[in-house]
């Protein structure tokens, strides 16, 4: 039987329209809808699973970030974790936090809660670093197991399927190790009512990264955040050859 | 990857992925289908295809077969005109040279929006003119501080709702059409959707027009104003009457600041009882910030998860239904919206439900709801009803029509969806094939159901072509002779969207 740490971490909604801040200095979050990370629910469901079929014997989510993140780790507990830790980084901290500040807290969050396994969603859809699984398996020097798609238990150990370029590979882990969730490991549950009134009495801790000693002092500096170039308008020709003298013009035939 | 997530549950609503390759070869004439005779109209010649190419020019002009084709069908596959030409003008004056010709040489004419109509109003019955909207697609005004829009015709609902919600503001109403529909259309059946329980109807919302007579005069009734009364209420004839009184060019229309908080909820309920229940409650704790109030039965919801795969986030009960609401301080909101569920749950009202703030999670949670006629039709073929009725007798209506067509083997469902918080149903039944045999067992039958208790045998979607045979069975015999001396004062010849909305 095993733990369970799961990171899960507030992004601005994939429905929304991002919006470059006019000093580019980053993107407008003030008053902009934020949800749970799409791959985080999908690794919060994987941990919840493995509970629900007696793998595992307790989830521990945990968030970084300004207050709003409980509202997250509200989210992570009415998809069924236990309990959840906040780790509190100011808002203007936040900004520069950064993959290798967030390895370093949760490697930390899963020796001390001695948990067995960590799971993460394989990149969070706001900076798309992809880096914080492999780098917490690093800090902690256990085993990896990234971009699953499939997970079994056996034994002491994972047998993982991984979407690689290409193809699929099967790998197995012994625990403890971290994995990271890709799109089709499973498609995560509604929270449904009771579960959200429930989720509300569960404990969630508060903690400081220099509670954990960890070091956040920012590492980058960002210079400038732009808008993707706006696609040209296109022009409308008068028949089939004027386009096939364009196209030629352009050396598209 | 924020776009392949989003792609994931990109609303699929009119495309064209699920419809059969010929679908027009499934829809029989409607000449031929219903039996109808054509009026005394000229027919087109070449002649009068030369004067409207000097009107819109020669590229806004559709005379090929295969280009009409899609002109001539609706979207339900239920009727099929065989129109030879479809104009596609851009301004209120080309609208107006077009019908002052076709007024003189007696040319009927089938206006058309997005042909997302679901009552056959907006296809031609023989070979009308088709003079679509589609082009006419400018927005003209907005002004901030009274939060009216001014648009031609042919603006597509979305298209208008993506220009205000930059401006903090939101359209009125909102449909499952929304990607396709057009604000002319809209206006010209007095189209509900989901926020008519909150903002009210188009009727008041819509403050002015600018419409086209049947002899091509301008009627410029384009008031900003909330309040005007000066004279007859004339935008109001325009307003629902689909198109058979005048040509809509142009509307302004208020729109509401755009909510800060919205919420989402839905239920899964035991009975119809508790289904009335939590219209009362939701009235009561939720108040100003309710601004949905759907309901769907479990056979309804079954359609999108089979036919469109989408999954239903709570467990199998009789009855769903959906609430949202909309309002400026989300902790005030999310106060009362916990405290009415707390309560509804406490007092086992619901059996069932999940909620919802995430823009991600509401769309995905109202598409179960407003994706339903789009998975019906999946099934083949679908008669669609659309009921006002009490909440009394909302539902009754569904297993009685259930009973009454158990004999008829090829029906695949029966079930009811709709606006639950404006007493607005939609009736619908399905077969892999349209059947004479099964439309004449629902028709009359439905219609005298809702006649007795007193309810409106169309709410929303308009009389259109197929149902004018049951505007008697909702307005006296006087009222219907009053709207057809209205018809022979505006439109003498009868040019404009014939055998629609009046008894043949």
């Amino acid at each position: 039987m095993a733990r369970v740490l799961v990171g899960v971490k507030r992004v601005i909604d994939y429905a929304v329209k991002i919006r470059v801040k006019p000093d580019k200095s980053g993107v407008v979050t003030e008053g902009v809808k934020h949800s749970m990370n799409p791959f985080d629910e999908i690794a919060v469901e994987e941990a919840v699973k493995m509970k629900e079929k007696k793998l595992a014997t307790e989830v521990v989510a945990v968030s970084c970030g300004p207050s709003q993140a409980q509202e997250t780790l509200r989210t992570a507990l009415a998809m069924g974790a236990d309990r959840a830790i906040h780790v509190e980084v100011p808002a203007g901290d936040y900004e520069t936090l950064q993959p290798i500040h967030i390895s370093k807290i949760l490697a930390k969050i899963a020796q001390d809660e001695k948990v067995d396994i960590v799971i993460l969603g394989k990149q969070a859809i706001d900076d798309d670093s992809n880096q914080t699984a492999q780098m917490t398996a690093g800090v902690l020097d256990w085993p990896q197991a990234t971009f699953a798609s499939k997970v079994e238990k056996k034994d002491s150990e994972l047998h993982v399927t991984r979407e690689i370029d290409g193809g699929l590979e099967n790998i197995k882990v012994k625990l403890p190790a971290v994995l990271s969730a890709d799109l089709r490991l499973n498609e995560p549950r509604y929270a449904t009512l009771p579960n959200i009134m429930k989720a509300k009495k569960k404990p969630l801790k508060k903690v400081t990264p220099k509670d954990l000693g960890v070091d956040i002092s920012p590492r980058i500096q960002v210079i400038s955040v732009e808008d993707p170039p706006v696609r040209q308008a296109g022009s409308i020709v008068p028949d089939v050859d004027t386009l096939v003298s364009k196209l030629k013009e352009k050396g598209h035939c | 990857m924020r776009r392949a997530t989003s792609n994931l549950c990109a609303n699929l609503w009119h495309s064209s992925s699920f419809r059969p390759a010929n679908y027009s070869s499934h829809a029989a004439l409607t000449k031929d289908r219903y039996k109808v005779q054509r009026g005394k109209y000229a027919s087109l010649t070449d002649k009068d295809v030369r004067v409207f190419e000097e009107i819109v020019g020669k590229t806004r002009i559709l005379t090929d077969d295969a280009d009409v084709e899609a002109y001539n069908v609706d979207w339900l596959r239920s009727v099929r005109g065989f129109s030879k030409c479809v104009l596609k003008p851009k301004t209120t004056e080309e609208v107006s040279a077009i019908l002052k010709y076709c007024n003189e040489r007696v040319l009927a004419v089938c206006p058309q929006g997005g042909n997302t109509g679901l009552a056959g109003g907006s296809n031609p019955v023989f070979d009308e003119v088709v003079i679509s909207t589609s082009l006419m697609n400018n927005i003209l005004e907005f002004d901030s501080l009274s939060g009216v829009l001014s648009c031609q015709a042919g603006c597509v609902l979305e298209q208008l709702e993506t220009f205000l919600l930059e401006q903090g503001h939101m359209m009125p109403l909102d449909l499952g059409a929304k990607g396709s529909c057009q604000i002319g259309g809209n206006v010209s059946t007095n189209a509900g959707g989901l926020r008519l329980v909150r903002y009210g109807s188009l009727h008041g919302n819509v403050l002015g027009i600018e419409a086209v007579l049947a002899n091509g005069e301008i009627v410029n009734c384009m008031s900003k104003m909330k309040k005007d009364n000066t004279g007859y209420h004339l935008k109001h004839l325009f307003i629902g009457s689909e198109g058979t009184l005048g040509f809509v060019t142009k509307v302004a229309i208020q729109c509401p600041v755009n909510p800060k908080s919205i919420n989402v909820a839905l239920l899964g309920l035991e009975s119809y009882d508790k289904v009335l229940e939590i219209l009362k409650t939701s009235r009561r704790d939720l108040g100003e910030i309710l601004s949905s109030c759907e309901m769907m039965d479990l056979d309804a919801l079954k359609v999108v998860e089979e036919n469109l795969k989408l999954r239903i986030p709570i467990k199998e009960c009789p009855f769903y239904i959906l609430i949202e609401t909309s309002g400026s301080n989300s902790n005030h909101d999310e106060e009362k919206l916990a405290l009415f569920l707390e309560n509804a749950l406490d007092k086992k009202v619901v059996l069932d439900g999940t909620q919802a703030s995430e823009p991600s999670r509401i769309k995905q949670i109202f598409e179960l709801r407003e994706r339903i006629a789009e998975a019906l039709l999946m099934d083949g073929f679908l008669y669609t009803y659309d009921f006002s009725l009490k909440p009394v007798d909302f539902y009754s209506i569904v297993p009685a029509l259930r009973e009454h067509l158990k004999n008829l083997p090829n029906v695949l469902r029966v079930n009811g969806f709709g606006h639950f918080g404006d007493g607005n149903l939609h009736l619908n039944v399905t077969s892999k094939e349209y059947s004479k045999e099964i439309l004449n067992t629902i028709e009359p039958f439905v219609y005298e159901w809702v006649s007795k208790v007193g309810g409106s045998v169309s709410a929303e979607h308009g009389i259109g072509f197929k149902k004018t045979g049951a505007v008697k069975f909702s307005k006296t015999p006087q009222a219907i002779k009053l709207m057809q001396q209205m018809k022979g004062v505006m439109d003498p010849n009868g040019i404009l969207n014939p055998y629609k909305v009046l008894p043949l």
